[in-house]
């Protein structure tokens, strides 16, 4: 599904990720380990690119439109089912059935009673849960997501990453916790200095390996 | 529930009232088209404005110079006296000063030293000094305000004059110098209209030429205009600076003599109304009850009306373009919206308010469509410019289209757009008061015709309603801006 050979990644003259080799298949959820800066934002968006319809995105940068409600922030997911006119309208008067459905998935987030407050006025945690939900809006089979619950409370995150994944078929997921890594992926990549350093299935390691992973940073 | 909690519905609520009061102005708005044809003369001017055409070459050239000497030489030096007005804004009498004399637009203090002065380089230069000293006055101490203090923290117990000559204004440097060269194009607007009242910049030929129905010679006067202003960073350096003020200097107009006990006279007895000076309070009561309720009353309603539709007008073209001269959001297209944009906002709206009296006769509407236009066109280069800027930290995955204007670029943008539009409302509640030199019932109108009957008192008295009118919106929009939560935006 996913695949790179030999491939490295520039910004500007620095170099951030050297020889990726690495192959993602479906039903693979795979978590993205290493100390911060080692490439893993990178990485994540060049598998983005490669099929960049089928995902549900959900980058550090959460990019939430701060003045715009919850409700059109999450609603921002689904924008490529519908048509511009339906679009624009929707900006205008919510959409009744949308906003059921956008209801539900903030009853989830435990967003219910801000459904029509704008993002700048919550905190973190909330903005975060924010970006969650418009990528479930997404309702597409891979999710793609970069420290998504780094913060989220550690009982919070742990249930709503299993929400994530529990409603894709793939994912690839960079991730601060070894605890959480082990505990909801199959598979674990750990990136240093931009270079693959380890890939592994999660049953053959433990948290104190990936504990490691950071430290060596 | 919804409206408190969320900032865009707040900001939307704040701006369906400013449309509001901007429908009600227009009933108060004399807004009646004069021409019902305006399709011919419209022709008439585009093809003039494609077949440029001036006979003495060498007269649109020393007009030219003019423009830029008055220009050149009312910035150098209004640069100065702002800078030491700047020094001491913390004392309430500089602010206070500077914020009267910057709230009377150029063309009244033009008007006013027309009379003592006459048509000389003395008014002209005068005419942008003062107003532009308390501009740069107030913008200056801001920059001062916002530099880091240590570096004059070092400095210890150092007397003011040298904490700023060694401290503040060094460190300040690049902010003040470009704001003095934006300025410089401000001037050269202002010099060339200052034309319209008579002194011998383009403005003058450009409206000589309007009114003889010679819309090629207009057009002349007009592209020389725009080839100035287009080129200023090409020829305003700063090592040539030195040069360029004394070459200005000596290119100025003939200056006739000055008679000084006239002067005297002018300013302590033909400013002020007799009743007022021989002390009659009775009289001088019934005298400004007069002008109150023949001149100023109408006028402020023409004025606040055409205020308050040219500034919801300016705001729906500002965000109808910017998305136009935005790389982030039309790609390559972006060139020819930033062009339209540029010519937009160079264009003095003065000139373009006498172009669309040509097309709709004297009412409201020109005034109305050249503020709008001019102040649109020069909020939407901002806010292209913010959306160009913040296209690197945009999502990769970020829709396209309408749809990304609409749900991202847009309401990104919103507050900022609320809060230039609030700082223009001061701009162009000014300017719709000097729209009445066109001969539309603004406050300029009764102003200009008090001033050919040599009513100078009644002259006076309406410049300072004016300026009154420009304190009392510069502090509601402040007051708007703060309670909307709106911060200070890139210009």
């Amino acid at each position: 599904m996913f695949q790179l050979s030999n491939a490295s990644f520039s910004h500007g003259s620095l170099s951030v990720l050297h020889d990726i080799t690495l192959d993602i298949v479906e039903g693979e959820k795979v978590a993205l380990v290493g100390p911060s800066g080692a490439g893993k934002s990178s990485l994540l968006s060049l598998l983005w690119q490669q099929n960049p319809e089928q995902v549900a995105l959900c980058p550090q940068e959460s990019g939430l439109v701060n003045i715009l409600s919850v409700y059109q922030n999450i609603y921002m997911g689904g924008l490529s089912r519908f048509s511009t006119l339906y679009n624009v309208l929707n900006l205008i008067r919510p959409w009744a059935s949308r906003k059921r459905d956008i209801a539900a998935i903030c009853q989830q987030l435990g967003l219910s009673d801000k459904l029509f407050v704008s993002p700048d006025k919550l905190s973190g945690g909330q903005r975060q849960r924010v970006a969650l939900g418009r990528a479930l809006y997404r309702q597409q089979p891979i999710f793609m997501g970069d420290e998504p619950v780094s913060s989220l409370d550690p009982e919070q995150g742990d249930s709503l990453l299993s929400e994530v994944l529990a409603r894709h078929s793939t994912a690839i997921v960079a991730i601060h916790s070894p605890e959480l890594a082990i505990k909801h992926f199959d598979r674990v990549i750990a990136l240093q200095q931009g270079r693959v350093i380890g890939d592994w299935p999660t049953a053959d390691i433990s948290v104190a390996t990936l504990e490691d992973v950071y430290r060596d940073a | 529930m919804r409206d408190t909690h969320s900032t865009g519905a707040g900001l939307r609520t704040l701006s369906l009232w400013f449309a509001l009061v901007a429908i009600i102005a227009l009933f108060f708005a004399d807004i009646f088209l004069y021409q019902p044809d305006p399709w011919i003369e419209l022709s008439r001017i585009g093809t003039g404005m494609v077949t440029p055409y001036w006979p003495d070459i060498s007269e649109l050239a020393i007009s030219a110079l003019h423009t830029i000497s008055f220009a050149l030489l009312g910035v150098a030096v209004s640069a100065c006296l702002g800078v030491l007005l700047a020094m001491w804004f913390h004392w309430r009498a500089v602010r206070v000063f500077s914020a009267v004399i910057r709230s009377v637009h150029e063309i009244f203090w033009g008007l006013l030293f027309m009379q003592v002065f006459g048509l000389s380089a003395l008014t002209g230069l005068l005419a942008i000094i003062i107003p532009f000293s308390g501009i740069f006055a107030k913008v200056f101490a801001d920059i001062f305000h916002q530099q880091p203090a240590t570096a004059v923290n070092t400095m210890g117990q150092a007397d003011r004059l040298s904490r700023f000559i060694y401290g503040w204004i060094p460190q300040a440097w690049p902010a003040l110098s470009s704001y003095v060269r934006y300025r410089f194009e401000c001037a050269l607007r202002s010099s060339a209209i200052l034309g319209f009242i008579g002194l011998p910049t383009l403005g003058f030929h450009l409206e000589t030429a309007f009114r003889q129905g010679d819309y090629s010679e207009a057009a002349a006067v007009f592209w020389v205009f725009l080839l100035i202003i287009g080129t200023v960073r090409f020829w305003l350096y700063k090592r040539f600076l030195p040069f360029y003020v004394l070459a200005a200097i000596f290119l100025l107009p003939e200056m006739p003599p000055v008679n000084a006990s006239f002067i005297w006279q002018f300013f302590t007895q033909d400013l002020w109304p007799v009743p007022l000076q021989q002390g009659d309070l009775s009289g001088t009561l019934s005298w400004y009850g007069r002008v109150v309720s023949d001149e100023v009353i109408p006028a402020l309603i023409q004025t606040i009306a055409i205020t308050q539709a040219a500034l919801v007008l300016s705001g729906v073209l500002a965000l109808m373009w910017y998305p136009f001269a935005s790389r982030w959001l039309v790609g390559r297209f972006s060139l020819i919206g930033r062009f339209k944009l540029l010519v937009l906002r160079s264009v003095p709206e003065l000139m373009l308010a006498y172009l669309f009296m040509l097309l709709f006769g004297p009412s409201a509407l020109p005034a109305i469509f050249a503020l709008a236009l001019h102040n649109g066109g020069l909020i939407a280069f901002l806010l292209a410019n913010h959306s160009e800027d913040a296209a690197d930290t945009q999502r990769i995955d970020s829709a396209s289209g309408v749809v990304r204007y609409f749900y991202q670029d847009l309401p990104q943008r919103y507050p900022a757009f609320l809060a230039l539009l609030f700082y223009r409302w001061e701009v162009i509640m000014r300017e719709s008061a000097i729209m009445g030199v066109l001969g539309i019932a603004t406050l300029g109108f009764f102003i200009d015709s008090a001033f050919e009957e040599i009513r100078f008192d009644k002259a006076f008295f309406l410049i300072l309603v004016a300026a009154m009118l420009n304190v009392v919106v510069d502090s509601v929009s402040r007051r708007v801006r703060r309670a909307a939560g709106l911060t200070t935006p890139r210009m």
